[in-house]
């Protein structure tokens, strides 16, 4: 059978009743009838999948937002159905170099690094991305982050305190993510300094890339490696009773549940220790927060409106909108939710040159009512959606820290 | 309307036989009650026998479905699925069986090899890990309705007519031959009389009655029901067989997008019951559940029942246990027997020797004859089987990836295109739901019909095939029909399902009000 260690995820189609509820919420097949929607691709295809070459090509337009498994009332792993069988079929066509590149974090972001000034003018040169986009296949307008000429981890050794070794306050370990550390390190900042704001000790471990972007392309066998490496300089601090929070809400996921789901990694032990202590950072505050640990007599007015964007990631948490509860604790702020369900980039999906179009029309409702708000700034607690959105309505992102640090008086 | 060869049953030794004799230039008809592959053919698992399973217990037969699996797979390759079997014993099994096996196997012709336990449970991941041995056979999975259609496109090709829904009222006598019968042709209405130098009744469980109505008493066929359970998803991408004497419950088929657990075997009161036993669908089960742990919670999608005819003769008794009477293939030749010219029976045997059957029966008649001609069967592939692809699982999501969007899908869960559907409508005048479901599996998926028939009706309305009153007597009769084998087995996520559709049917439509009159 194609996939020997998957029973749960396959077996989840037997609950599909046809009731049509995932199809009518996704964003993907709404924008583009070359996807013909989950329930087509996730239960009903996968009856049709066995031995033999994948019969499906409809699928690759799955972005793997992962909204149909949320919104499923019967418990069928949608969302986890398809990206099994697309890595099955990358595994069996073979996996173009465009997406190894952008399956690779960490690979774009030690390059651009000690060259940032230089690397970000080119990324942002319409010849140069034009050749990029007909070389390697990624959109010439698609947003691509700024590189920080220091990453934040060679910024903060002074933190890289070893597990079990409490210091003076409680401490939380944060785990930044590839995102934080080569391109938003002032995120990664914000988020330190808001953490240490509750009077916590942050702890930052050496750390690498969780491997979500490879197993979204579709290569499981390197997403393994890199989630048991990653999971193994995390677990020793979760297994020594440290939190650890990030402000990256899909590598958070991953983390917390879908690489073990996923990738079928429920045996890793390493995993598992780090699964338990895994928060989302707005997650984690808004815990803090309902057990009365939050600084909220800190907090200082900020008089505006901002729009903000729950990330179809976020859902995965099952955590609520913490970021819209935190933010409606910053007086005269006035956060509001936007009414739609995905911005389309779906972490590298909207960068590549074929997707790019069908990401801009999943994600037209949300940069509509961005620019539409006519707010300085919006919020989004996922990365790649605030370069998505920063880049399709030219209002900058940030995330829900930000606003708190803001508060705080931090910067 | 005369003919040389009068072909009695649709099933697929019918069709079988009619092709074989107008293959042979013979002029052919064949009548069929119902619908083509309506009767056992159509009700079976759909296990193309390695013969494996007869081995110990029945070695004529194992050696004759070890003959013709390699014939059809080389004629009916576009029905044939090459899963591949394995024998396995489990817990529950004598392991001393296992020996007898390999040794039944290696005297009769079929082909088996041990493969090592751990190579088996990395092939099939959900099978049993209590296993202690494991054989690999050919046996393969083959849809007996692709393997009927090839037949009649095949014989009609030849010149053969085929005639469904005509139901044999009488048998005609010239004396001390059989001349032919009269029909009632229940599509248009009107009694046939179809004149024929020869006769075959190849009606299967059903041919004891026909002879009867010929003036010759006594073909006793025993129909040995089985029920079987097909689950909603494959839970096993080869046959797998307990390796022991054929018990009940003790086959799981993948076929198509489903995998079928069968049977039982018990002797019907008459061929024409298709009841389902409650106690029957929990042991089958129950006896899944020795093959794939977990098998019981898994959703089963529908139940149904089929008779096996199982030919007696005055040498073995047939009054009780039908499990342990022969799979082999029965010739009556009634001019011996009864004295009775131009007229042969041909039962028994499995769906695997249909072939066998044809060329026996069409072979003994040009002995009859006096003009015995060559069967060419065994090397002229079907129409559509002619490139000796086999089935594949995936061909209809291939093709419905073809077809997108542009053609509306009808059926969800089969992935039947309105396309298909209004060409069935097209060549086949008046057709019912369930007829358009032998040829293109619509309602066969997991809603069972919840969600493609008000779509189906709908789209025979509109194209003109039905008016108001028929489309919502088409729908009726199929809910009907699918109805029968949900309930028995209605149970945890099945039930979900029937919920649903209950809701659309009931509470969106209102079908139970609607001005026609329920079939019975």
């Amino acid at each position: 059978m194609a996939h020997p260690l998957h029973d749960a995820v396959r077996g989840s189609l037997d609950n599909c009743v046809k009731c049509t509820i995932c199809e009518t919420y996704c964003p993907v097949s709404a924008a583009t009838p070359l996807f013909p929607g989950p329930k087509y691709v996730g239960p009903q295809a996968e009856r049709f999948r066995g031995e033999g070459p994948s019969p499906d090509d409809s699928l690759t337009w799955c972005s793997s937002c992962g909204i149909c498994t949320h919104v499923c009332p019967q418990g069928v792993k949608i969302a986890e159905i398809n990206s099994i069988a697309k890595a099955e079929m990358a595994a069996e066509r073979g996996i173009p170099l465009r997406d190894r590149l952008i399956a690779r974090p960490t690979l774009a972001g030690r390059l651009g690094a000690p060259v940032a000034p230089l690397a970000n003018r080119l990324a942002r040169n319409r010849l140069v991305r034009a050749a990029v986009e007909r070389a390697v296949g990624v959109h010439r307008r698609a947003a691509l982050p700024t590189w920080a000429g220091r990453t934040f981890q060679s910024r903060t050794r002074l933190r890289r305190q070893p597990p079990g070794r409490p210091g003076e306050r409680p401490a939380v370990v944060y785990f930044h993510g590839c995102a934080a550390n080569y391109y938003e390190t002032h995120t990664a900042e914000m988020a330190v300094r808001v953490l240490e704001m509750q009077g916590l000790d942050v702890i930052v471990p050496r750390q690498g890339c969780c491997g979500l972007p490879l197993q979204s392309n579709g290569l499981y066998p390197a997403a393994r490696h890199y989630v048991r490496r990653l999971a193994g300089s995390l677990a020793p601090y979760a297994r020594a009773g440290h939190d650890i929070v990030s402000t990256s809400t899909s590598c958070g996921l991953m983390l917390k549940r879908e690489a073990r789901e996923i990738l079928d990694m429920e045996d890793d032990d390493d995993l598992r220790a780090v699964s338990g202590r895994m928060y989302d950072i707005c997650e984690y505050l808004a815990l803090m927060h309902e057990r009365g640990e939050l600084r909220t007599d800190l907090l200082t007015p900020l008089d505006m409106e901002v729009p903000y964007h729950a990330p179809c990631q976020l859902r995965g948490h099952g955590v609520g909108t913490p970021a819209m509860d935190l933010m409606r604790l910053i007086p005269g702020l006035r956060p509001r939710q936007v009414d739609a369900v995905c911005c389309g980039v779906a972490g590298t999906y909207g960068l590549k040159r074929e997707k790019y179009d069908v990401a801009m029309a999943v994600g037209e409702p949300v940069f509509g009512q961005v620019r539409e708000s006519g707010a300085e700034l919006s919020v989004c607690d996922s990365e790649t959606c605030r370069w998505h959105i920063a880049e399709a309505t030219g209002v900058p992102s940030v995330h829900p820290v930000a606003m708190l640090h803001r508060s705080y008086g931090l910067g | 309307m005369g003919c040389d060869v009068l072909v009695i049953g649709g099933g697929a030794t019918g069709l079988g036989v009619v092709r074989d004799a107008a293959m042979r230039g013979w002029s052919a008809v064949l009548v069929e009650r119902v619908d083509l592959g309506q009767g056992t053919t159509g009700r079976f698992h759909g296990l193309l026998h390695s013969g494996g399973r007869y081995v110990v217990s029945d070695p004529r037969s194992a050696t004759e479905c070890a003959e013709e699996n390699a014939i059809l797979r080389r004629i009916a390759a576009d029905a044939v699925e090459d899963t591949g079997g394995l024998f396995v014993t489990t817990p529950a099994d004598d392991p001393a069986y296992a020996d007898r096996f390999l040794a039944g196997c290696a005297e009769h012709g079929v082909a088996a090899e041990e493969v090592p336990v751990a190579e088996a449970l990395r092939r099939e991941p959900r099978l049993n890990p209590a296993i202690s041995r494991a054989f690999e056979v050919a046996d393969a999975s083959i849809d007996s309705w692709t393997l009927l259609w090839g037949n009649a496109r095949s014989a009609r090709e030849h010149g053969a007519r085929i005639l469904p829904y005509h139901w044999v009222t009488g048998v005609l006598r010239d004396g001390d031959r059989v001349a032919g019968v009269t029909a009632q042709d229940n599509r248009g209405h009107r009694e046939v009389r179809i004149e024929a130098g020869f006769t075959i009744n190849a009606a299967g469980v059903w041919a004891g009655q026909l002879a009867d109505m010929a003036g010759c008493p006594g073909v006793t066929v025993v129909p040995g029901k089985g029920i079987m359970i097909a689950m909603n998803h494959r839970l096993v991408g080869t046959v797998i067989n307990r390796c022991e004497l054929p018990g009940d419950g003790d086959i799981l088929v993948p076929i198509h997008t489903v995998c079928v657990i069968g049977t039982t075997d018990v002797k019907a009161p008459t061929p024409d019951d298709l009841s389902i036993a409650r106690d029957q669908v929990q042991e089958m089960l129950d006896a899944g559940e020795v093959l794939v742990p977990g098998f019981r919670e898994s959703r089963a999608l529908h139940a149904w029942s089929g008779s096996r005819p199982l030919f007696t003769d005055e040498r073995a008794d047939g009054a009780q246990d039908t499990r342990h009477m022969s799979r082999g293939l029965a010739l009556v030749d009634h001019l011996e027997r009864d004295g009775v010219e131009g007229f042969l029976t041909i039962t028994g045997g499995k769906l695997t020797t249909y072939r066998l059957m044809a060329e026996t029966v069409v072979d003994a008649m040009g002995e009859q004859l006096g003009d015995p001609r060559p069967c060419r069967t065994a090397a002229e592939p079907l129409p559509g089987s002619e490139d000796g692809r086999p089935y594949w699982l995936g061909s209809r999501l291939r093709r419905q990836e073809e077809v997108m969007p542009d053609d509306q899908l009808i059926c969800e869960c089969e992935l039947m295109q309105r396309s298909r559907l209004e060409a069935a409508a097209a060549s086949r005048p008046g057709l019912n739901l369930d007829d358009v479901r032998r040829v293109l599996r619509l309602g066969m998926g997991p809603c069972q019909g919840g969600f493609c028939t008000y779509r189906a009706a709908g789209v025979l309305h509109a194209i003109g095939d039905a008016d108001g009153p028929r489309a919502d007597e088409l729908l009726l009769q199929f809910l009907h029909h699918r109805w029968l084998g949900i309930e028995p087995i209605l149970a945890g996520r099945g039930m979900r399902q029937a919920c649903i559709d209950d809701w659309i049917f009931q509470g969106a439509l209102d079908v139970e009000h609607l001005p026609v009159t329920p079939p019975a």
